[in-house]
């Protein structure tokens, strides 16, 4: 974004004033995760930068928060952990196999009434989570589900499956059919074709929705908190209570794991969509 | 007869019109098997308990069912401004009884009260005549129960019952926005100081408004930015927006919460650079600012997206050519660059919009009691007050504005237009 050699005083001036407010809002994005990183290996119990902290004192840092959150007692983090993995893995695989089948599905030029059922199937992702809540709660009462982790996971492949829908379906629009047809052609079946030949170039964009409904299981609280008993807490349940209870230094620890994770995951992402698009021949 | 000799056959001797019809129904159908199992599952577990949640919302058979008698004999009462005939009183009396008989006579009468203040007493009053069997049921029960009470003289108190013998009814809906059944059967505002839903209402809409302006003005200038730039610098910038958008809500809000307390950076950064005093640091959280500032922060990335998308598609050949033509910068970009975002501008307000309408952890984490929405009203009533009916009717006044929203996205941007990432 180098300016020409010959742009005025004025439109130079403007440029860098553009530049400081574009450096202010990246700063703002980014910088609020950058704080729990150090608050987390605070030696004290409260949530400010200590005097020693300020100072670069290696005695006001410590691990204590997190062996805290590993062997504390009464600590609630290894049962909340194991569920939120069960559970977002299982609303994971649910929402894959349903969501992919589904955008298959819409993406046949056969399809009828597409664009009522596309916008079916997108609706848990636009409705406010409290009105998702409400009715999901309503149901799982009903069937009998509530506080259990089969209710827990089929709310959560609900709220899933909208983000495989649409990832698989801007996957699948740049996609040639007639190897498809090729294959059909040299004798495989149905199945075989799709395992063979259309699994394979579609499943960048299968993983990356699988990535979404996996972080949206894992991050989410609002169904959660109304289907889940005491014994389905999980790492969302267990921060909400924490923030509203008491701010205590152990959800720093968790949270920096947890940013650990989603720059984990963020990763995988990218990585993925890069290889989508050299699959799909974009070339950018 | 010469269109059937026209006809052009398949191998198989059938018609090739017919067959290719019979070919595009089998792949209807294919295609519509692929997507029935989600479909059905959301209609089960989604769009029928949606449905349930209008019932509740709307559901007024418990007087129905307690007056079954009443309402019938009820039917055959023409003159309104008379009291009702002998037959309506027997029936009156015959329900009541059975409902004392069964303890349920309390929850009538505190229903009726709710239609028409006194209601109560007098009720309870015939619940005392009838335990002491005082009332005789060879003779006309109307003279009996008339000089109980002199309400029960009332014709007015006969026309509240008589008004609720519909199943259904609007009441929640009314409450939602502070309004209620007035004695006499019309809607009524209630007084001025408890018209608590109208603010919610007015500050949810106020706070989604300028969240959605926030972010747009703080997304534009950056998404501009990581379009333009060369590769290498925006995917470097673009984790700044992705990062955000990856990591967990809580731990979000979680960060906003330690930045914006009291003794936290923001107001430490303010008294060091002499904005504010040290013993006077301004309260951050727990109010609107609060809500504001982390709402923006967690939402621009939703903002960014859609425009980065249709930004990078602009070629930079188009400025340069505008300026060319003579131009200045600020002009080029006005006629030319701007008004080929506003896909990407409609795109990305409305889905800050959307979201932040609905809007439930972050502000009851940061907002404290001015920062609350409406969310935070409707799980206040599911969980602590237990009124179902009335959380559902304001959960489907706040889905009724966001799908008109959706409908409105959905014709501008298109729904299989959303891009993630």
């Amino acid at each position: 974004m180098a300016l020409p050699s010959y742009t005025e005083t004025r439109y130079r001036i403007w440029h860098y004033i553009y530049l400081t407010i574009c450096t202010f809002v990246f700063f703002f994005l980014i910088a609020p995760l950058f704080v729990i990183f150090p608050l987390s290996f605070n030696a004290e119990e409260f949530l400010v930068f200590s005097e020693g902290m300020k100072n670069l004192d290696p005695d006001a840092f410590s691990l204590r928060w997190y062996k805290d959150m590993i062997y504390g007692t009464k600590n609630p983090w290894g049962l909340a952990a194991k569920n939120s993995f069960i559970i977002a893995i299982f609303a994971t695989i649910g929402s894959i196999i349903l969501g992919t089948l589904a955008a298959l599905g819409l993406s046949s030029r056969h399809m009828p009434y597409k664009g009522l059922i596309m916008a079916t199937l997108i609706s848990p992702m636009i409705v406010p989570l409290i009105i998702s809540g409400v009715a999901i709660f309503f149901f799982m009462a009903k069937a009998g589900l509530a506080a259990t982790h089969t209710g827990i996971v089929l709310a959560h492949i609900i709220l899933g499956t909208p983000f495989v829908v649409i990832t698989v379906t801007a996957t699948l629009s740049g996609f040639d059919h007639s190897v498809t047809r090729a294959a059909a052609s040299l004798g495989s079946n149905p199945v075989n074709t799709f395992m063979k030949i259309t699994l394979p170039l579609i499943l960048p964009g299968v993983i990356s929705g699988g990535l979404f409904a996996f972080v949206t299981s894992f991050d989410e609280v609002v169904v959660v908190l109304f289907l889940a008993g005491l014994e389905n807490t999980t790492i969302p349940i267990q921060m909400w209570t924490g923030l509203r209870e008491q701010l205590s230094p152990t959800i720093l620890a968790v949270a920096t794991c947890l940013i650990l994770l989603s720059t984990l995951i963020l990763i995988s992402a990218e990585l993925l969509r890069r290889r989508s698009e050299r699959l799909r021949g974009i070339n950018r | 007869m010469s269109s059937e000799t026209k006809q052009i056959l398949t191998t198989d001797g059938i018609p090739l019109e017919v067959s290719l019809k019979k070919a595009e129904k089998k792949n209807k159908i294919k295609a519509f098997l692929l997507v029935a199992p989600l479909l059905l599952f959301l209609v089960i577990t989604y769009i029928f308990p949606i449905g349930d949640m209008f019932m509740r919302s709307v559901d007024d058979k418990m007087i129905t069912n307690m007056l079954p008698k009443t309402f019938k004999a009820m039917e055959k009462w023409e003159n309104l401004e008379e009291l009702p005939p002998e037959e309506v009183y027997r029936s009156f009396y015959e329900d009541y009884k059975l409902l004392a008989e069964n303890q349920q006579h309390g929850k009538l009468g505190q229903r009726l009260n709710k239609e028409k203040n006194g209601f109560n007493t007098i009720t309870k009053k015939l619940f005392r005549q009838i335990k002491r069997k005082k009332i005789d049921e060879s003779i006309s029960i109307k003279e009996q129960i008339n000089k109980l009470h002199k309400r029960w003289r009332n014709v007015e108190y006969w026309l509240a019952i008589k008004r609720t013998a519909p199943p259904y009814t609007v009441a929640k809906y009314l409450k939602g926005i502070d309004m209620y059944f007035d004695s006499d059967g019309s809607i009524t505002q209630v007084e001025e100081d408890r018209r608590i839903h109208r603010i919610l209402w007015l500050r949810t809409l106020e706070i989604a408004f300028f969240v959605t302006l926030f972010s747009f003005f703080m997304g534009y200038p950056i998404a501009h930015l990581l379009a333009t730039l060369p590769m290498k610098y925006s995917n470097l910038l673009m984790i700044c927006v992705l990062l955000p958008f990856w990591t967990s809500l809580l731990v979000r809000t979680a960060s906003w919460m330690i930045l914006l307390q009291q003794q936290g950076l923001v107001n430490d950064f303010f008294v060091m650079i002499g904005l504010v005093g040290d013993d006077n640091r301004p309260e951050m959280m727990y109010n609107k600012v609060g809500t504001y500032v982390a709402m923006t922060q967690i939402l621009l990335p939703f903002m960014v997206l859609p425009l980065y998308s249709v930004m990078k598609t602009i070629s930079p050949s188009l400025m340069r050519a505008g300026k060319s033509l003579g131009g200045t910068p600020f002009v080029a970009f006005w006629k030319v660059y701007f008004p080929l975002t506003i896909p990407g501008i409609g795109a990305g307000c409305l889905l800050v919009f959307i979201l932040a309408i609905g809007y439930y952890i972050t502000p009851a984490l940061v907002g404290g009691a001015s920062g609350t929405l409406i969310s935070n009203q409707i799980a206040f009533h599911m969980k602590t007050t237990l009124d179902w009916s009335f959380a559902s009717a304001m959960g489907l006044m706040l889905l009724t504005g966001v799908l008109v929203i959706y409908w409105i996205y959905n014709k501008l941007v298109g729904v299989d237009n959303i891009k993630l990432g």
